[in-house]
């Protein structure tokens, strides 16, 4: 391990440039760590996000020697080639300043996929019984975990290609809702999810299911999300 | 275009493939049969001439890829080139008549 690792960090808005530090080198450090260094030991101007630390809050992620991670939870041991890091903002976002992406638009297709629980019932009424082994609850179960850090969205070819497209992350969300027996609007969703702006769009490349630091397969609950909007279209229902 | 419209065509692409898939495997295994055995031209015509088995085969196979090739084609262009629109399915329309009109054209010309 050398003393000193040299560390690239993106600097201003989208036509900004890299700016070189050297950091020094401790044990079991994370990129959040050498990213924090640099804004209070060396330049105070460099903006960055973070709360939670431990991998919770879904909001430190960025752009790490070419590929989207989760920082805090990203150790420079596994990640640094020759001594040397890259830190950029998140791709397929725009960038506010230095290394914060705007997050707006990747919330705001959440809320387009019908991310919202309306559950159909009142105070009045009995909870609604589901079996922890049924097949609903554990495909809602395997997606349910998203931190909304960003991360499958910076990874995605499609988001790339086509702005307009959901994304893994809100479609990741519509399916666990699709799943969840107690949502009422579902007739709804699936109406919001179909169509080449969304689900369909999907290319099965998997980079959000390799790149996702929750291990979670939103690709899996896409193409969940194809075979659900291709019965209701069949059926009239869409 | 409709979100049901849409989905209806990412369906028809999907079944299309399956058909596809078969349809090309008997296919590359006709031509392979005809290279070995060293079929000439006028033997394959001999077999295929008022054949309404091989007619109706290489007719849903050409009627397969007039439906599945323009269905993709519409995700390249408007993944690569950014054109969208009714234009674009129009001119998607036109491709699939053309697709459909030379195949069945090849179709007749080894029935008739």
């Amino acid at each position: 391990m050398s003393a000193v690792l040299k560390v690239r960090v993106w600097r201003g808005g989208a036509r900004g440039a890299y700016r070189e530090y050297e950091v020094p080198r401790r044990e079991s450090q994370t990129v959040l760590d050498v990213v924090t260094h640099i804004q209070r030991a060396l330049d105070p101007t460099l903006a960055y996000r973070y709360a939670c630390r431990v991998g919770m809050c879904g909001s430190c992620a960025m752009t790490v020697n070419g590929a989207p991670r989760w920082t805090c939870r990203t150790h420079v041991d596994k990640v640094a080639q020759d001594g040397r890091l890259s830190v950029a903002p998140l791709k397929n976002l725009p960038v506010i300043r230095d290394l914060v992406a705007d997050m707006r638009e990747f919330f705001d297709k959440w809320a387009r996929a019908q991310g919202q629980f309306k559950g159909g019932r009142t105070r009045a009424d009995d909870f609604e019984r589901i079996a922890p082994g049924s097949e609903a609850r554990r495909r809602a179960d395997a997606a349910i975990e998203c931190i909304g850090c960003g991360v499958c969205y910076a990874a995605c070819d499609v988001v790339a290609a086509n702005p307009g497209y959901l994304g893994p992350a809100a479609l990741n969300r519509a399916w666990t809702l699709v799943n969840d027996a107690r949502d009422a609007t579902n007739a709804e969703r699936l109406r919001a999810v179909a169509g080449d702006d969304a689900s369909l769009a999907c290319h099965t490349h998997l980079s959000c299911t390799e790149r996702c630091p929750k291990a979670l397969s939103p690709t899996a609950g896409i193409a969940g999300l194809k075979r659900a909007v291709s019965r209701a279209a069949l059926r009239g229902e869409l | 275009m409709s979100r049901r419209t849409e989905t209806l065509l990412w369906v028809a692409q999907r079944a299309s493939a399956a058909v596809l898939a078969v349809c090309v495997l008997a296919h590359l295994a006709t031509i392979i049969y005809a290279v070995q055995s060293g079929l000439t031209g006028a033997e394959i015509l001999a077999r295929t001439r008022g054949n309404v088995a091989w007619f109706a085969f290489y007719t849903v196979f050409v009627l397969a890829v007039a439906v599945h090739a323009p269905i993709g084609l519409k995700a390249v262009l408007a993944e690569w080139l950014g054109w969208r629109g009714r234009a674009r399915d129009f001119a998607l329309i036109a491709f699939a008549v053309l697709l459909a009109g030379i195949g069945m054209q090849a179709v007749f010309g080894v029935f008739a």
